[in-house]
C-alpha cells in the first residue's frame, strides 16, 4: 500500500483557494477580498494584519459561514462553512472585537450557562471548564455583573472565555484588542499564549496592532486591499521591510546630535538637541540597549517609543517588492 | 412668526426623507382601510340605510378620510419631549428664544403636512378609486374640513405634549402612555364612528379631547355635519385646542420652575 | 429528537429578565389587556347597532373574535419580535447566531418571548368561554377536536406570517411597517365575519394570506352555521393544511432572506 502525501500531511485547519468577495453598492463594485490563497495548519498561531477596510473581517466572515464567497473556496476544519455551518460552529470559537456574543442584560455567569447548553456540553464538565477559564482570565468578581456593565477589557476577556468554553480546535479573533489599554492587552495576550501552550488551539488573529503579532503569532499574513501581500514568519517580515522602531528621547540639556549610537541611526534632532529621534532595528537590538548607550552620553529626561504602524509596514512591503 | 414658518418647513423636510416609510404607511393604510370599509358598510347595510347619520357613501368617506388623516394627526402621541425631559436636554430648549411648546408645535405641523400629502392623499385616492365615497357636499365643507384637520393636529399635539411634560414629576410615564395609546384610538372615532356608540359611551368620549382629533374633521369632510352645524363642530374643536395649549403653557412653566429648583 | 435544552435556557433567562422589572411588567400586561378590551369594544359597538353582520350574530362574532385573538396573542408572544430583525442585524446579533451550532431561525425565535401579551390572551380566553357558553353548541368529540385543531393551526398560521415578515426584513430596509400591514392587518381581518368582504378580498384572506382559516371558518363549523361557496363547512377541517401552506411560504421567505444576507453582506 503506497503512502500518499495526504496521509503524511495533516489537513489544514483553514484553507482558502482563490477566495474572492465583491460587494455591490448600487452600480459600484468593490472587491474586498482578491484571490486570497493560504493554508493554516493545526496548532499554528497566525496573525492576519492589514489596514482598516483591507478585507480582514470579510475573510473571517467567509471562513465562518456568515458571508458567501463570490468565487473561490474556503474550508474551515475541512468543512465548507456555507454548507456545514453548524458543524463548523462546533469546532470553532469566534470573538468579534466590536460586537458581543454574550447576553447583554444578563449576569455574566448566565451567558456561560446558556452557551454550555447551546454547545451541549456535559454540565459537570462545563462547570469545570468555566471555572478554569474564569480563574485564568480573572473574571471571578464579574460573574454576577450584567454584561452591559462590564468595562471593555472585562468584556473582551469574557468574550474569549465564552469562545473557548466548548474547547474549540480553532480560535478566531477579530480585532480583540481594539480600544484596550496596555495592561489589558498584555493580560489578554499572555492568556492566549498559555491557552495555546496547554491545548494546542490554533489561533487566527486579525489586528492592526503590531504588538499583538509580536507577542502571539509565529506567522503573519499581511493583506492590502484584499490581496495577500506577505505570508511568512515575523522574522521574514522584519527582514523584508525592516523592523525599525523609533526611540524619541527628551534630554535634560541641549545636546549635540547623538551620532554613532551602537546599532541605532540618528533620524533627527530638534529644539537644539533637546529632542532627538533614533531609529533602531528591533531584531538586532532593543530599546533598552539603545537607551543605555544614550544614557552614557547624556542625561535622559523622558522617552517614547514609536512602533511601526501597519500602513508603514504595508507600504514598505510594496516598495520592496516593486524595487526588487 | 417667520421663525415659526421656518420650523414648520424644517419639520416638513425632515419627514419627507423617509420615503420608504411613507410607502409602507400607505400599504398599512390601504389594508386597514379595505377591512374597515368592508365591515362598516356591511353594518350599515345590515341596519337598513344608515346608522347614526352615516349612510354607505358617508361611512366610506369616514373610513378613507380617517386613514388619510392617520399619519397627519398624531393620535398615539410622541415621546420625544418626554425623553428630553428625562435626560435633562429640555433645559437647552428653554434657553432658546422661542417658546418650546410653539417650537415643537411647528415641527409637528410640518410633519403633519408632509404626511397628509405623501401618505394621506394617496390613501384617499385609493379609497376613492375603489369605492363610491361621499364627497364633501360643498366648497365650505372642503375648506372648513381642512381647517378642522389643522385644528385636530394642534389638539392632538397639545394633549400629547402635556402628557410628555408629566415626565417632570413622574418617572415612569409608561402606564400613562399606554392608557393614552389605547383609549385615543378608540375614543377618537378611528375604529368605529362615535355617533354609533351607546349613549353613555358617546357622552364619555365627548368629555375627552379625542373626538376633536379625528371624529370632528371626519364629520365635516364626510358631509355628515354640514351647513351651519359645521361652525358648532369647529367651535368645539377650537375650544379644546385653546384649553390644551393654555394648560400646556402652564404645565411647561411649572415644569421649568421645577427644573430650576432642582438644579437641572 | 431535537434537544431543546439550549432554547429553554435562553427563554428562561429572557423570562427572568422580564419578570425582574415587576412594575413595568404589570403595566405592560394591563396595557395589552386594554388593547384586547378596545378591540372587543369595537365588535360590541357595532353589534349595538345591528343584530347580524355578515351572517353572524353577536355570539358568533364573539367566537370569531376570541379565536383570532387567542391565536394572534400566542403567536405574537412567541415570535412577534421577528420584525425586529434590523435591530438584531445592526447589533451584530445575527452574526453571533451564525457562529453558534444551532439553526438561525430557531435561535431568532427563542431569543425573546413577549410575556406581556398574556394580557390580551386572557381577555380572548374569557371571551371564548363566554361565547361558547352563550352559543347553543351540540358538543361532541368532533367539535372539541375542531376547536383544539383550529387554535393550534391558527397560531401556526400567524406564526408563519411573522416568520415570513422576518425573512422579508432582510430584503427591505426598515420593512417592518410594510410587513406589519399584513401581520397586524391579517389579525384584524381574521376577527371579522368574512362575508363582509367583497369576493376578491375574501379570496385574498382565505387563499393568499389564509387568516380566514384561523377563526371564521372554524367558528362557522363549530356553531353549525350555513356555509357558502367560499366557506363550505368542511373547509374548517383544512386549517392544518392552511398552516402547512403558510409555513412552506414562510420557510422560503426565511431561507431567501438568510441567503441574501450571506450574499449581500450585512
Amino acid at each position: 500500500m503506497t503512502v500518499t502525501r495526504a496521509d503524511i500531511a495533516p489537513t489544514p485547519i483553514i484553507e482558502t483557494q482563490d477566495l474572492v468577495r465583491d460587494f455591490r453598492r448600487g452600480a459600484r463594485r468593490t472587491r474586498a477580498v482578491d484571490h486570497m490563497t493560504f493554508a493554516i495548519q493545526p496548532g499554528e498561531a497566525v496573525g492576519y494584519i492589514g489596514a482598516n477596510g483591507a478585507g480582514k473581517s470579510t475573510t473571517i466572515k467567509m471562513l465562518t459561514g456568515i458571508l458567501k464567497p463570490t468565487s473561490g473556496r474556503a474550508r474551515t476544519c475541512g468543512l465548507d462553512p456555507m454548507r456545514q455551518r453548524i458543524e463548523v460552529a462546533r469546532q470553532v470559537g469566534v470573538v468579534f472585537g466590536q460586537r458581543s456574543q454574550l447576553w447583554w442584560d444578563l449576569p455574566l455567569h448566565e451567558s456561560f450557562t446558556i452557551l454550555a447548553a447551546i454547545h451541549r456540553l456535559d454540565p459537570a464538565e462545563a462547570q469545570a471548564r468555566t471555572a478554569r477559564l474564569v480563574d485564568q482570565l480573572e473574571m471571578g468578581p464579574q460573574l454576577d455583573t450584567p454584561v452591559r456593565s462590564l468595562s471593555l477589557g472585562q468584556r473582551m476577556r469574557a468574550e474569549i472565555a465564552a469562545a473557548l468554553l466548548h474547547s474549540p480546535r480553532l480560535l478566531i479573533l477579530d480585532e480583540p484588542t481594539i480600544g484596550l489599554d496596555v495592561l489589558s492587552k498584555q493580560r489578554l495576550r499572555e492568556f492566549l499564549v498559555e491557552e495555546r501552550r496547554q491545548r494546542g488551539t490554533t489561533l487566527l488573529l486579525t489586528t492592526h496592532d503590531m504588538g499583538d503579532i509580536e507577542r502571539l503569532c509565529d506567522r503573519v499574513l499581511v493583506v492590502d486591499r484584499g490581496r495577500l501581500a506577505f505570508d511568512g514568519t515575523l522574522q521574514g517580515l522584519a527582514a523584508t521591510v525592516g523592523a525599525e522602531r523609533l526611540l524619541v528621547i527628551d534630554l535634560a540639556v541641549p545636546t549635540p546630535p547623538l551620532e554613532g549610537v551602537q546599532r541605532a541611526r540618528l533620524v533627527d534632532s530638534e529644539s537644539d538637541g533637546l529632542r532627538q529621534r533614533l531609529a533602531f532595528d528591533a531584531t538586532q537590538t532593543t530599546a533598552a540597549a539603545v537607551l543605555a548607550d544614550v544614557s552614557r552620553r547624556a542625561e535622559v529626561r523622558d522617552l517614547t517609543i514609536e512602533e511601526p504602524n501597519i500602513e508603514d509596514v504595508v507600504r514598505r512591503i510594496y516598495a520592496t517588492s516593486r524595487g526588487s | 412668526m417667520r421663525t415659526f414658518a421656518l420650523l414648520v418647513r424644517a419639520g416638513f423636510r425632515r419627514h419627507s426623507t423617509y420615503r420608504l416609510a411613507l410607502l409602507a404607511g400607505m400599504t398599512t393604510n390601504s389594508v386597514f382601510g379595505l377591512i374597515r370599509a368592508s365591515v362598516l358598510v356591511a353594518a350599515v347595510t345590515a341596519a337598513g340605510t344608515q346608522i347614526g347619520g352615516y349612510d354607505a357613501p358617508k361611512v366610506l368617506a369616514f373610513v378613507w378620510w380617517g386613514q388619510a388623516l392617520l399619519g397627519a394627526v398624531n393620535l398615539w402621541g410622541f415621546q420625544e419631549v418626554g425623553d428630553r425631559v428625562r435626560t435633562g436636554d429640555i433645559a437647552i430648549d428653554f434657553l432658546r428664544p422661542l417658546n418650546p411648546q410653539l417650537t415643537y408645535l411647528a415641527g409637528d405641523l410640518g410633519r403633519a403636512g408632509i404626511n397628509l400629502i405623501l401618505r394621506g392623499a394617496p390613501a384617499l385616492l385609493i379609497g376613492a378609486l375603489l369605492y363610491d365615497l361621499a364627497a364633501p357636499p360643498g366648497l365650505d365643507s372642503w375648506v372648513l374640513g381642512l381647517v378642522s384637520v389643522v385644528i385636530a393636529v394642534v389638539v392632538a399635539f397639545a394633549a400629547s405634549f402635556i402628557v410628555n411634560l408629566l415626565a417632570f414629576w413622574v418617572i415612569e410615564v409608561r402606564g400613562i402612555r399606554l392608557v393614552w395609546m389605547i383609549t385615543s384610538g378608540f375614543l377618537c372615532g378611528l375604529y368605529v364612528p362615535i355617533p354609533w356608540f351607546p349613549d353613555w359611551l358617546r357622552t364619555l368620549a365627548q368629555w375627552t379631547p379625542f373626538p376633536a382629533m379625528l371624529q370632528n374633521p371626519l364629520d365635516i369632510l364626510s358631509g355628515r355635519v354640514d351647513g351651519g352645524a359645521i361652525w358648532m363642530t369647529l367651535a368645539g374643536q377650537l375650544a379644546w385646542g385653546a384649553v390644551l395649549i393654555v394648560v400646556g403653557q402652564v404645565v411647561l412653566h411649572r415644569g421649568r420652575r421645577r427644573l430650576e429648583v432642582q438644579g437641572g | 429528537m431535537v434537544d431543546l435544552t439550549p432554547y429553554r435556557a435562553i427563554l428562561r433567562s429572557r423570562i427572568r429578565a422580564q419578570l425582574q422589572y415587576r412594575t413595568s411588567f404589570v403595566t405592560d400586561i394591563l396595557g395589552t389587556v386594554g388593547v384586547g378590551l378596545t378591540e372587543l369594544a369595537e365588535v360590541w359597538v357595532i353589534f349595538h347597532n345591528v343584530d347580524v353582520l355578515g351572517g353572524l350574530d353577536f355570539t358568533a362574532a364573539l367566537l370569531v373574535f376570541a379565536l383570532s385573538n387567542i391565536c394572534f396573542s400566542i403567536a405574537d408572544m412567541v415570535v412577534g419580535h421577528l420584525d425586529q430583525l434590523p435591530t438584531y442585524i445592526r447589533a451584530g446579533t445575527i452574526d453571533a447566531f451564525y457562529v453558534r451550532p444551532l439553526p438561525l431561525l430557531a435561535q431568532f425565535m427563542s431569543s425573546e418571548i413577549s410575556l406581556r401579551r398574556i394580557g390580551r390572551l386572557t381577555v380572548a380566553i374569557i371571551v371564548l368561554a363566554i361565547a361558547l357558553a352563550r352559543a347553543e353548541i351540540a358538543w361532541d368529540t368532533a367539535t372539541v377536536v375542531l376547536l383544539i385543531l383550529s387554535v393550534l393551526s391558527g397560531t401556526a398560521i400567524f406564526s408563519a406570517l411573522f416568520t415570513a415578515a422576518g425573512g422579508l426584513q432582510f430584503f427591505v430596509v426598515d420593512g417592518a411597517e410594510f410587513t406589519n400591514a399584513f401581520t397586524y392587518g391579517g389579525s384584524y381581518a381574521a376577527q371579522q365575519p368574512q362575508r363582509v368582504f367583497p369576493d376578491p378580498l375574501r379570496i385574498f384572506w382565505t387563499f393568499v394570506v389564509p387568516t380566514a382559516f384561523v377563526a371564521y371558518l372554524p367558528a362557522v363549523a363549530i356553531l353549525d352555521l350555513p356555509g357558502n361557496v367560499l366557506a363550505p363547512t368542511w373547509l374548517a377541517w383544512c386549517t392544518p393544511l392552511a398552516a402547512v401552506f403558510a409555513w412552506v411560504v414562510a420557510g422560503s421567505c426565511w431561507r431567501a432572506g438568510t441567503r441574501r444576507y450571506q450574499g449581500a453582506g450585512g
